[in-house]
């Protein structure tokens, strides 16, 4: 279809928690440049998917590709230096930290040498402007606390910090669940903007309007379970309903 | 200087220059936390002009204002090592007798006959020893700190008593009674001691990665683990910060006595952690300085001192104390 590899791609995943099968054998794919939906009832695999990816499970079977090479990965920070970095709902801001401090939280930029490194503010700075600046993201001051930022503002802080590190697979756990209207246009907005910067971003979301807005790609689980990968402009809210709720077979 | 630039520049806005100025301090006024910053500054220059004020005879002589100032130097470096843990959204209650166990080890090496800069090392090594194993039972195997550092509290003072049978230790050393008498340009250096302390733990807390991560730790712990930080190094090193602290400010003790005592000295912990209080680091982490608590330090010996001056009874000294510690959490309350 394209000769284009794929950013990260998922073979034969299988998750087991005891002698419950959270993950039977899922297999997805996401695109540079794309926004990739994954959707799916409460209890579907969403989450135990990308827990996978992002190295906080280690799956019992199957391999992840990036950039069509396997790799292997036990933990966050192992999954984090391939490039896949991820939002979660919680944002895992500190509150009375700057934004500089946040975005910069362990992976400080120091001067000096072995034991006498010492932060070199100026630079993070002068860098999370930067960070900021790139993705059109407006913040009144870097250096003021996150805890006086808005629900909107906050999202965007933490997308930046996933964005900015050379990071080539974003995944997002509902990043608009808790935002008001026009706070929910932002990031959107800030998603696309993402997306033509050619990061392949994973989109966890319940809101169809949005994922069908939003989204090129979809891919539907049900019980652990692919249920189907669909174009965004080839389907339909009903569809995915129907999918979902197992009413319409994908596989069939 | 940068007003004045702005003015010569741009007379016209010169208006808006200063309501803008007037906002910025009403919205700082009016900020819960600038007060937990600069209360105690505010309450220590209070505690001197009222004290000067009634007995200027007494208290502001440079006799006196010298003996606070070598009477707050323990209390201050013991409360740089309780702002670390508190910093974490813990507390180290075994403190004092941390440092008495660190003097009694001290005293015997000082009558085995080891150099002095050794049994400092040694009394040093006994408390951040005392540091490691509060740290290693809270972080590792997830332990209330309170509870840990109680039993520890009652651990420490035991081990010093069973080394030391009980008995006090003489320690004559010159090098010591001139660190516990000199001073240079009027600043015991007892205090020079404490204030080198106070600025190292200062950087090292604002300008070191470890410092940052002290405060993501205490601030949101599971948010800290997010981005990698590894919450439980970050738990055993405050600790063995605080122990370390404990263990070296016993040779301070040492050389004011002049004998490493076995007798825990637990006004010592109430101190530290009012002077935390007081100098406005958060009870729940995250938040605070290091020079906080050691103006607080300098205040609470500066209160009991003054105290004693104008003729209050030993008594209401501990009432005071105490009621001012509580008094200042209760201004100071920074919770959500």
């Amino acid at each position: 279809m394209t000769t284009k590899p794929y950013a990260i791609e998922c073979v034969n995943i299988k998750k087991a928690f005891g002698s419950v099968d959270a993950l039977k054998g899922v297999s997805m794919f996401a695109k540079p440049g794309e926004v990739t939906a994954i959707i799916g009832d409460n209890g579907a695999g969403k989450s135990t998917l990308i827990k996978c990816i992002s190295g906080v499970y280690n799956s019992d079977e199957g391999e992840i590709k990036i950039n069509g090479e396997v790799v292997e990965f036990v933990n966050p920070e192992e999954s984090r230096s391939f490039g896949i970095e991820t939002v979660y709902q919680t944002l895992s801001l500190i509150e009375d930290l700057s934004i500089w401090q946040n975005l910069f939280l362990n992976r400080e930029i120091t001067k000096g040498f072995g034991p006498f490194k010492i932060l070199n503010k100026s630079k993070m700075k002068e860098e999370a402007t930067k960070m900021l600046k790139n993705l059109d993201v407006y913040i009144p001051s870097i250096k003021s606390r996150t805890r006086r930022l808005s629900g909107g503002q906050r999202q965007a802080v933490a997308i930046c910090r996933a964005a900015g590190w050379g990071s080539s697979v974003v995944i997002m756990d509902e990043p608009t669940a808790a935002l008001g209207v026009r706070e929910t246009a932002k990031v959107e907005d800030l998603i696309k903007r993402m997306k033509a910067q050619g990061l392949a971003i994973l989109l966890i979301s319940h809101n169809f309007d949005q994922v069908l807005r939003l989204s090129d790609q979809i891919w539907v689980m049900r019980q652990g379970d692919v249920m189907a990968g669909l174009r965004s402009k080839d389907t339909s809210g009903d569809e995915l309903v129907a999918l979902i709720t197992g009413a319409k077979s994908g596989k069939g | 200087m940068k007003k004045i630039s702005r003015k010569s520049t741009a007379p016209s806005s010169e208006g808006a220059v200063d309501i803008n100025f007037l906002s910025r301090v009403r919205s700082k006024i009016q900020d819960p936390f600038f007060w937990s910053d600069w209360l105690v500054v505010v309450a220590f220059v209070f505690v001197i002009a009222f004290f000067g004020a009634i007995a200027p005879a007494e208290f502001l002589t440079l006799w006196n204002l010298n003996n606070i100032l070598v009477a707050a130097s323990i209390p201050a470096i013991i409360a740089v090592g309780q702002t670390f843990t508190v910093l974490t959204a813990g507390i180290d209650l075994s403190v004092s007798s941390t440092m008495t166990f660190g003097a009694v080890t001290f005293g015997l090496a000082f009558t085995n006959g080891w150099p002095l800069l050794q049994c400092v090392l040694f009394g040093t090594i006994a408390g951040t020893f005392v540091g490691l194993l509060n740290g290693l039972i809270i972080a590792k195997r997830k332990i209330n700190d309170f509870i840990v550092t109680l039993g520890m509290l009652s651990v420490a003072s035991g081990a010093a008593l069973v080394l030391s049978d009980g008995k006090p230790r003489q320690v004559i050393s010159e090098s010591l009674a001139t660190l516990a008498i000199g001073d240079k340009a009027n600043i015991p250096y007892l205090m020079m001691v404490a204030f080198v302390i106070v600025v190292v733990a200062h950087f090292v807390l604002f300008h070191t990665r470890f410092g940052t991560h002290v405060f993501a730790v205490g601030g949101d712990p599971e948010s800290a683990r997010a981005m990698g930080i590894s919450v439980v190094k970050i738990k055993i090193a405050v600790y063995v910060i605080s122990g370390a602290l404990a263990g070296f400010a016993a040779t301070l003790a040492i050389s004011r006595i002049g004998s490493a005592e076995p007798a825990a000295n637990t006004s010592i912990l109430l101190n530290s952690v009012a002077a935390v209080v007081l100098g406005g680091v958060s009870l729940f982490g995250g938040r605070g300085t290091i020079f906080g608590p050691f103006i607080a330090a300098l205040l609470l010996q500066s209160l009991s001192n003054g105290l004693t001056v104008i003729g209050v009874a030993a008594y209401y000294q501990y009432l005071s104390i105490g009621l001012v510690v509580i008094l200042s959490a209760a201004l100071v309350r920074t919770d959500k």
